[in-house]
């Protein structure tokens, strides 16, 4: 054995100790994200979460309009801090639906009086089933779907100020 | 383990919905301790656990057993191999949060409707990616998670040999 195969074990040890050291330094990314990105989008129909609003199936987003799929629910509380935003976008004039995961319709309206409707339709998604079809992992989530009802955009948790200008350029993008 | 799956602002999966903190300002140590103490106790308990999970029961088959009970068998072993992804380190039938209720609840529905296991797995898949299933298939990017044990039992094996043939000499 060379002399300098002493030094091994302490380079071994020195890059176990990188490693540790790079993954506390810059823990790995947990977000959980859709593999449906690109995928058409699964066939649903939810029934109507409130009076007065319809229900949302997937046959609105293959009517050639790129639109908004919003995962929400009023008992959420980041759901509350992005609504300016989702307000925002609808002034812009995109059409943004939704789905309500587990909730109850008086809940679902007190959210909207409180902070505002930018949604045409919503789905009641009672067990989350629309959810985990879309491989989305929690609330909020926000899918930018094309007008042939393709999945081309995830954004997860709450839209926020500066993601405003990529879920633009993805829905013009889709046009 | 029961988290919820409401995205905070520095979302951190895995950790529970932080308590409301009580407010209390810095005061100097001294006469005030006692009123500092009594506001603190106050605050304590009048503060509350911050929204988190919704106010629905649980669905349908979250935790009520199939009636046959080779196809809850089936559902069952299913279930011990998917991930959780609110508490990313559990499988579904250990977590109690509500989305892996109504994972459960979705394996156990579809498994009564005849579908097979591997269908829904696939599906999901489909939904997730491999990272939803804790028993990944051979592929390019798992070859190492399968093959390293192989790997380092064969080294060692290696080691051994030498070590024990230079006893013996």
């Amino acid at each position: 054995m060379k002399r300098s195969a002493v030094w091994l074990p302490l380079l071994g040890f020195a890059l176990v100790f990188a490693v540790v050291a790079m993954a506390l330094v810059r823990p790995a990314d947990r977000t959980v994200r859709s593999a449906m990105i690109g995928k058409p989008l699964p066939t649903f129909s939810l029934a109507a979460m409130v009076p007065g609003k319809p229900g949302l199936g997937s046959a609105v987003f293959t009517q050639g309009q790129p639109r908004l799929l919003n995962v929400f629910a009023s008992w959420c509380v980041p759901c509350i801090a992005e609504a300016p935003m989702l307000m925002r976008l609808k002034r812009m004039g995109v059409p943004i639906e939704a789905v309500a995961i587990r909730d109850t319709p008086a809940a679902v309206q007190a959210f909207l009086a409180r902070n505002g409707d930018p949604y045409g339709r919503i789905g009641n998604d009672r067990e989350s089933s629309v959810q985990l079809a879309l491989g989305s992992s929690g609330v909020p989530e926000t899918f930018v779907i094309d007008g042939k009802g393709r999945i081309v955009l995830q954004h997860v948790g709450d839209i926020r100020d500066g993601d405003v200008p990529e879920i633009l350029a993805a829905l013009e993008k889709a046009r | 383990m029961s988290v919820s799956y409401i995205r905070h602002p520095g979302f951190n999966p895995g950790s529970k919905v932080p308590h409301e903190q009580p407010a209390v300002g810095v005061r100097p140590v001294g006469s005030r301790i006692k009123s500092g103490m009594t506001a603190v106790i106050v605050a304590l308990l009048l503060a509350t656990p911050a929204l988190a999970d919704s106010n629905l029961p649980p669905a349908r088959y979250a935790n009520t057993q199939l009636r046959d009970p080779a196809k809850e068998q089936q559902a069952r072993a299913l279930m011990a191999t998917l991930r959780c992804l609110v508490c990313q380190g559990q499988a579904i039938s250990d977590s109690d949060a509500e989305m892996a209720g109504d994972m459960r609840s979705l394996v156990r529905t579809r498994i009564a409707a005849g579908e097979s296991p591997k269908q829904i797995r696939d599906s999901l898949i489909a939904s997730y990616g491999e990272y939803v299933t804790y028993d990944p298939p051979f592929n390019a990017l798992t070859a190492p998670l399968w093959l390293l044990p192989l790997i380092l039992i064969g080294i060692g094996a290696w080691l051994a040999r030498g070590l024990f043939r230079r006893q013996r000499s």
